[in-house]
């Protein structure tokens, strides 16, 4: 595209032709706004020092700063190759690993000997290793949008693609479980002291497969129906792929134990349908079909125990974790209390006690920082959660191919609905599953998977916003002057 | 450290983050309600605009009447807008076209809408089902009022200010 030749449309370059209105970059905005955010990551480090410390250290603001230094970078690199991306979504989601960085950083804090606490060097612990992946994934995503400079060339790698997210999803299912199960689920592959969970990045490479599919599949698929109680239902033959992808989402279920993940890779699938075929039988088939599946899960762990048992064990849990407080409910339990105690405004940060929440830097972090900064603060992270989604289903909308469209609404709605299957599991709404929560949990694969998110969204979104220059041919036509396949038309203008 | 810094501290924290989000609805704002109040101008008769005083000589477009947008009004991209520069639009199936329509009754390459002194004239490519300009099918480059309704297959695009 001839657009990324003149970035930042300026009113120099764009505003001799009266009448053209400026389509504004506003990465000015996009900049104080993640200087806002760094501000508060700053803020928010120096309170945990306050509460912990009885003090705060002269160097409070590295890790802000650290984390300052790569988001600008990135920014820079929007600005450069990506001047028309939302100017929102880069600052929600660094306020959002920022505060995850320095949640982390706190939990090493408590940890630390009282006598180390002052003296914590930035890269150090599970908080000091969630920067370095911070820097790690920025650069990763920062790469992708140097890369990729138009989203629809992502439709060219689309079988590949799903290739590639189906056996990244397979492999843990099919490792040893020496090397694949972490905590019941088998969702990892894990090698020496490293492990890596490809479901994470599995997620991307099938949204951008499911996109490419329905975008040629959609006029079947919603053409082809019969009217039942006056909702279209489309055709058994044409239900094949959905059914596939629905047994797919149950094996990962019932192999890798894990319900998370596989209502995620469901609810992507049947949402990207919808999407693409703007039809509610859909919505109501996938309901009905996941429910439905998961319901028989349940029952079969009852009766039959063996892959479905951990499910029925969850399920257990979930509809009563006082039932066993100390051993099988211990977990949520203590999430549900640390909520409690946090309240409306939460004990401050750095003064709660999440080293008593297991696991709280992967699934419980929401907990954890929940009991810090209380329901008013959990409000805001969830809005941010809400800026972000809808600044992905805006680009969508805006975008103009059906691809994009598909991807960004996609990508998007998988985003939230990560959010919700773990914010629903700690607060007791839905069954509680390994899910990470996106940004902020301490996990390299699952940071570096959304950072790349990101970068398609921001991606998409420049593709969305930006104004049409170049369409072919006409962009070295100079401006003003007569396209030349237009020489004949004075004697045919019809005055409006 | 003093109780009241830390509680300060501590609500202080929680307030910026609120301040936060606000000011990033702030920066949204400003870009949903712009696609907002333009789709409203639009939706008054085209006789209104005309009326208030732009009087424009019939062959230059005046600056408040050029068209700034072309908006997908009907079709599978409706809601679309395209921010209209100065270079032309192509419209059809075909990838590379700057509008990809997925329409079973368009063409890879279907028609195209190239500006010429600040009036967007449309121009049928040779496509199998024909452009229409509201009701007339276009035969030659055609000037495009703005409001105007072309059709292309089942999609309807509109130039608005």
């Amino acid at each position: 595209m001839t657009a990324a030749a003149t970035p930042a449309a300026s009113p120099a370059t764009t505003g001799e032709q009266p009448g053209v209105r400026l389509a504004r970059s506003r990465r000015n905005a996009e900049l104080s706004l993640l200087l806002l955010a760094m501000a508060l990551v700053a803020a928010y480090g120096a309170t945990v020092e306050a509460n912990m410390l009885d003090t705060v250290t002269s160097d409070f603001w590295m890790p802000a700063a650290a984390l300052g230094i790569v988001f600008i970078g990135l920014h820079l690199v929007i600005r450069f190759l990506a001047p028309f991306a939302d100017p929102a979504l880069l600052p929600a989601v660094a306020l959002l690993n920022g505060l995850g960085v320095g949640f982390l950083r706190r939990l090493d804090l408590a940890d630390a000997a009282p006598a180390e606490r002052e003296t914590l060097a930035i890269f150090a612990g599970i908080g000091g290793r969630q920067l370095a992946w911070t820097l790690a994934s920025v650069i990763l995503a920062a790469g992708l949008l140097a890369l990729m400079r138009d989203h629809r060339s992502l439709s060219r790698y689309a079988y590949t693609l799903g290739l590639a997210g189906i056996v990244l999803v397979m492999i843990p299912a099919v490792l040893p479980r020496r090397f694949s199960e972490i905590n019941g689920a088998k969702l990892w592959i894990r090698v020496g002291g490293f492990s890596i969970q490809p479901g994470e990045f599995a997620k991307l490479a099938l949204l951008a497969f499911f996109a490419y599919y329905l975008v040629r599949k959609r006029e079947v698929l919603s053409l082809a129906s019969r009217r039942f109680l006056g909702i279209d239902f489309p055709r058994g033959r044409d239900l094949g792929p959905v059914v596939v992808v629905w047994l797919i989402s149950l094996m990962v279920l019932v192999f890798e134990k894990d319900l998370g993940t596989s209502l995620l890779y469901f609810g992507m699938f049947v949402v990207t349908l919808y999407i693409a075929t703007e039809r509610v039988s859909w919505l109501l088939i996938g309901l009905v079909l996941f429910f439905g599946g998961a319901y028989l899960a349940y029952v079969l762990g009852e009766s039959v125990g063996g892959p479905f048992a951990n499910f029925y064990l969850r399920a257990q849990i979930w509809l009563d974790p006082f039932a066993d407080p100390l051993k099988d409910g211990y977990q949520l339990v203590q999430g549900l209390l640390a909520l409690g105690t946090g309240g409306l405004f939460g004990a401050g940060p750095g003064a709660g006690q999440p080293d008593l929440l297991p696991e709280v830097q992967n699934d419980f972090i929401f907990a954890g920082i929940g009991e810090e900064v209380g329901l008013f603060g959990l409000s805001a992270l969830l809005v941010v959660y809400l800026l972000i989604v809808e600044r992905g289903l805006r680009a969508a909308l805006a975008v103009r191919d059906s691809f994009g469209k598909l991807l960004a609404g996609g990508l998007a709605f998988t985003l939230g609905l990560q959010v919700f299957v773990i914010v629903g599991g700690i607060s007791k709404l839905i069954p509680l599953t390994g899910q990470t929560t996106p940004f902020l949990s301490a996990g390299g694969s699952s940071l570096m998977a959304n950072w790349l998110l990101i970068a398609v969204l921001l991606r998409v979104s420049d593709g969305a916003r930006k104004p049409v220059v170049g369409g072919g041919r006409a962009a070295a036509r100079p401006a003003g002057g007569r396209p030349e396949q237009l020489h004949g038309a004075l004697t045919e203008v019809i005055k409006p | 450290m003093p109780e009241l810094v830390i509680t300060v501290a501590r609500f202080g924290f929680l307030i910026l983050l609120w301040i936060f989000v606000f000011t990033v609805v702030g920066v949204i704002r400003r870009d949903l309600f712009a696609g907002a109040r333009s789709s409203r101008l639009v939706a008054a008769p085209r006789a209104v605009g005309a009326s208030t005083g732009q009087a424009a000589k019939p062959a230059k477009v005046k600056r408040g009447r050029a068209a700034h947008q072309l908006v997908v009004t009907a079709g599978q991209l409706a809601g679309t807008r395209i921010t209209l520069g100065e270079a032309q639009i192509t419209i059809g199936r075909a990838e590379d076209s700057t509008l990809v329509i997925t329409d079973d009754y368009a063409s890879a390459r279907h028609a195209r809408l190239v500006p010429r002194e600040g009036q967007w004239f449309v121009e049928d490519l040779g496509s199998t089902n024909g452009t229409y300009l509201d009701r007339a099918k276009v035969t030659g480059p055609t000037p495009v009022p703005l409001g105007v309704p072309i059709r292309i297959g089942r999609t309807s695009l509109e130039l608005r200010p």
